[in-house]
């Protein structure tokens, strides 16, 4: 299938740029010193200043991060756990397991989130601050699950029983030879969590009330009514921070060949 | 070695196995003597590995009893088991050197300090393999993460050690090489050692007991000699090394003579078994045992006694000659002819396809068996 | 098997504790919930009925419900499109390039859709800077409405959804064994008949996994049609939340959301045969 390579390179640039340009667009702009204008009129450091002196935003920034490395640690003990019992046990269910996993994983948002909207009504919780730890954490398991589980699906199957065979408890196995083969993909599932977490609109939507407001439905509110510069310097900002975590886990999971 | 004082360090009683619905293992019960090594032989899925795994302890027998060294296996987790096994994928553990690899069991002993050092050193010199203790596994040939396998089982001084086909992702050289260093290993360790292997050549030139397996049983256990020579089934017989079949009857018996029909000859020849007048039994004689006589070679009165045969195909291996030759009888038999060097002038190996040959053999080296298909 | 393993005992359950209590349940009472009466104090009354299924054929709501599934159907279709060719030629980069084209893919995939959507509404507002180009070249006169239309709706969706699309595809693709693309050209084979008969087939788990990723949310994707689409309710997500938010009328909520559920399972089933089938072939 050998095509001519500039028409195939340009449509790689096409889409690139498809996918990259506004964002660039909504970068750029919150460095312009102008409120209104399109036109470029100059850098300004002025809206990020705007974002940092405003107390509640920077409090909702905070809740934001905490239910964020919150969930994202909690999920990553049971997501470990779990794709390390997938791996290495039989037991009853485990068919059944993981693909309730792999379904978790494809449920829509929106349908996760009034799910866990009627759950969190009929046992009279109040929408805040634990309601949404709670759903954040169960969004969050099943991509640590999967992180984790693409790394030891390369393993040597026999690397255990070696292991057992030399001598090793349970819980030396744990320690000796899986965290350290498995940590790269730890970490990596933790800030892919922390990420999802730090963006997720649609199911906190419906499981956080007034008393916990987080960044991305501030955003949200915020947007609603218009576009302003500061709202390009807090977007830019949580781009900034998706960007960074990717690029670390990225990095972490691609060391293993 | 005096077998009759040695006492046996691995002992399995009636041990049975299954997954599901498919049993891997029917009561099989082995004795290994101690300093021995023993090949469990067989086609893949005989349950050879399987016996590996309980021995191991990664696996529960459902039925019999597993003992080593007098202890009784069957609650014992491997950890605690004086048995180390070298796997086939040899399962290096990558984030750790060759170093600490090797040291992984003697600091789970608590060893530590200069005696680790040492006894770490010790194995990789044994596998020269010293000069590369820093290296990650990753770093390594297929070769040498091989002898860091030994080196990491072997530095525990085990009982018994296990070896699940450890020389089947190595290629033909290396493996020979291997072959050789492991026996001088074993013999200079003088642990046990239970090789699995598919191979039949590995397991006839590197062991003192081979066990040849099939479907769950144990269809034969001695030494490479007696299962070579001396194959006690249809099932030994085909899958260690090749062999021509001959049908025949029995004619008259006088153990342990007997006349034997084969097509239209009666031969007399010998055997362990008891046969009656008119039993069927199979006629077994490697390729390399039939000698073959060409048209102007003997005289007729010689000739009369052998079976007339025709050249069906003839391979050039380098040091033998294969021919594949029909009986006018129908049977197709395959034969190895060795270049001899002081026949040189005389024997000429040089036969057509179509040429008219005559078989026979030394008489006593088949094996007679009773019919089975 | 082994007797003392505390570490399996936990992890499993843990796992399936969280699962029952935080997903089955979840949609258990939702699945309840939509054959219960709106409630008047309550969110719910509990009176059987079939009336919230009744109303989804009611030609007001089948209307919406159509309109989405069009919406969201043209941006699968689209994303299929770009996204195809695409993938395809990530595969054939030369490796040295590759994790790095990846790399440039995988960042909006993990990049928040609800930022990346307001990028778009920044390009695509009136003085945005689609217009703002458009008028610099003199293709227009005066700037276009683009925003709060049904193609700039589209268009949203398919811009936060094409990694959704792009990255499966890539991981079939990635799997496709060339020798059998030249096995099928020595054997004669024309470039369409090898797509049609070799790639599309083997790498279908893709496009069906593709396409969950991008049609599910792509009805659902609420934010996307009040920032792009203007107030006007376009897909089934702004249907639901309305019923929980604003309507109050959780019950049909419950059933629309049961609807997406069953397609979602009817989608998974698809995924599943077809992954069945491309790997049921000889193994190397």
């Amino acid at each position: 299938m050998r095509l001519n390579r500039l028409p195939q390179y340009l449509y790689l640039v096409l889409v690139y740029g498809f996918l990259y340009l506004p964002i660039l667009v909504l970068v750029v702009y919150s460095f312009n010193d102008s409120k209104y204008s399109l036109e470029w009129q100059g850098a300004t450091w002025e809206w990020y200043q705007n974002l940092f002196d405003d107390p509640d935003l920077l409090q909702v920034a905070l809740n934001s991060a905490l239910i964020a490395t919150l969930s994202a640690s909690v999920a990553t003990v049971i997501g470990t756990t779990t794709a390390v019992a997938l791996h290495r046990y039989e037991f009853f269910g485990k068919t059944v397991l993981n693909a309730l996993i792999f379904v978790l994983m494809m449920t829509p948002d929106i349908v996760m989130g009034i799910a866990l909207l009627i759950l969190f009504a009929s046992l009279s919780l109040p929408l805040g601050f634990w309601t949404l730890l709670l759903a954040h954490v169960t969004f969050n398991i099943p991509f640590v699950v999967v992180t984790v589980l693409g790394r030891i699906g390369g393993f040597d199957r026999h690397l255990i029983e070696a292991a057992r065979d030399l001598g090793a408890t349970e819980f030396q196995v744990f320690h000796k030879i899986l965290l350290p083969l498995l940590a790269p993909a730890v970490v990596a599932g933790w800030l892919l969590s922390f990420t999802l977490s730090m963006d997720d609109v649609m199911v906190s939507f419906f499981v956080t009330g007034p008393s916990f407001e987080i960044l991305p439905l501030k955003i949200y509110s915020m947007v609603r009514l218009g576009v302003t510069p500061e709202i390009n310097a807090l977007c830019t900002i949580m781009l900034g921070v998706t960007l960074g975590m990717i690029l670390i886990a990225q990095l972490l999971l691609r060391e293993k060949s | 070695m005096n077998e009759s004082v040695s006492e046996s360090v691995i002992e399995l009683r009636n041990v049975s196995k299954a997954y599901g619905a498919n049993t891997v293992l029917r009561n099989v019960s082995l004795q290994v003597q101690a300093g021995e090594f023993l090949t469990l032989l067989g086609p893949s899925g005989c349950g050879k590995t399987t016996i590996l795994r309980l021995l191991a302890g990664f696996e529960k027998a459902d039925g019999g009893e597993i003992a080593i060294g007098g202890q009784d296996m069957r609650t014992l987790p491997p950890e605690k088991r004086h048995v180390n096994t070298v796997f086939q994928s040899y399962a290096l553990f990558p984030h750790l050197t060759v170093f600490e690899n090797v040291a992984f069991g003697p600091r789970l002993q608590r060893v530590g300090g200069d005696a680790l050092r040492e006894q770490v050193m010790d194995a990789l010199r044994m596998v020269k393999l010293e000069e590369l203790a820093r290296r990650k596994p990753g770093q390594l040939s297929g070769g040498q993460q091989q002898r860091v396998a030994i080196a990491r089982a072997v530095v525990n001084r085990p009982q018994v050690l296990l070896l699940d086909e450890p020389l089947s992702a190595l290629d033909y050289k290396l493996r020979k090489a291997m072959q050789l260093e492991l026996k001088q290993l074993q013999r200079r360790l003088g642990i046990t050692f239970v090789f699995v292997t598919h191979d039949q050549e590995e397991a006839l030139s590197m062991s003192d007991r081979v066990a040849v397996m099939n479907a769950g049983c144990i269809e034969q256990l001695g030494t490479p000699r007696q299962i070579y020579e001396a194959p006690e089934n249809l099932f030994v017989a085909r899958f260690v090394g090749e062999i021509n079949n001959l049908h025949g009857r029995i004619v008259a018996a006088a153990p342990p003579r007997y006349d034997i029909r084969l097509h239209d000859r009666v031969i007399n020849l010998k055997s362990k078994w008891t046969f009656a007048e008119g039993d069927r039994v199979n006629v077994l004689i490697r390729p390399e045992d039939l000698r073959i006589w060409r048209e102007h070679e003997g005289s007729d009165e010689e000739r009369a006694k052998l079976f007339p045969a025709r050249v069906e195909e003839v391979v050039y291996k380098g040091s033998t000659v294969d021919l594949i030759i029909r009986l006018d009888h129908g049977d197709l038999l395959s034969t190895t002819q060795f270049f001899n060097e002081e026949d040189l002038a005389l024997m000429n190996l040089d036969f057509q396809v179509g040429e008219r040959v005559f078989v026979d053999w030394v008489h006593d080296w088949e094996t007679i068996l009773p019919h089975e298909d | 098997m082994r007797p003392r393993e505390p570490f399996k005992w936990m992890a499993v359950g843990t796992i399936w504790f969280w699962l029952v209590a935080f997903a089955l349940l979840p949609n258990l009472l939702v699945f309840v919930a939509s054959f219960l009466q709106r409630g008047s104090d309550e969110f719910v009354a509990f009176a059987f009925t079939l009336g919230n299924y009744q109303r989804l054929l009611d030609p007001l709501y089948l209307g919406l419900l159509l309109d989405s599934f069009w919406l969201a159907a043209i941006t699968t279709i689209l994303c299929l499109l770009l996204g195809y060719p695409f993938a395809y030629l990530l595969t054939r980069m030369t490796p040295r390039w590759r994790p790095l084209l990846l790399l440039l893919v995988i960042i909006p995939f993990w990049t928040s859709s609800l930022v990346r959507t307001y990028a778009m509404v920044i390009v695509l507002k009136a003085n945005g800077l689609l217009n703002q180009i458009l008028l610099g070249l003199g293709l227009i006169d005066e700037p276009l409405e683009l925003l709060y239309t049904e193609p700039a709706v589209i268009l949203g969706m398919l811009y936060a959804l094409l990694p959704f699309m792009i990255l499966p595809l890539y991981a079939t693709l990635e799997k496709l064994d060339h020798r059998l693309i030249e096995a099928a050209r020595d054997l004669g084979a024309g470039q369409f008949t090898i797509f049609r008969r070799i790639i599309v087939p083997l790498t279908l788990p893709g496009i069906i996994a593709g396409s969950i990723l991008t049609f599910l949310p792509g009805l659902g994707m609420f934010y996307v049609a009040d920032l792009l689409g203007g107030a006007k309710a376009l897909l089934v997500g702004n249907l639901i939340r309305d019923q929980f938010l604003s309507a109050r009328d959780w019950p049909f909520g419950a059933a629309v959301s049961v609807m997406l559920t069953v397609l979602m399972g009817v989608l998974l089933a698809a995924y599943y045969l077809s992954s069945r089938r491309a790997s049921r072939g000889v193994m190397p």
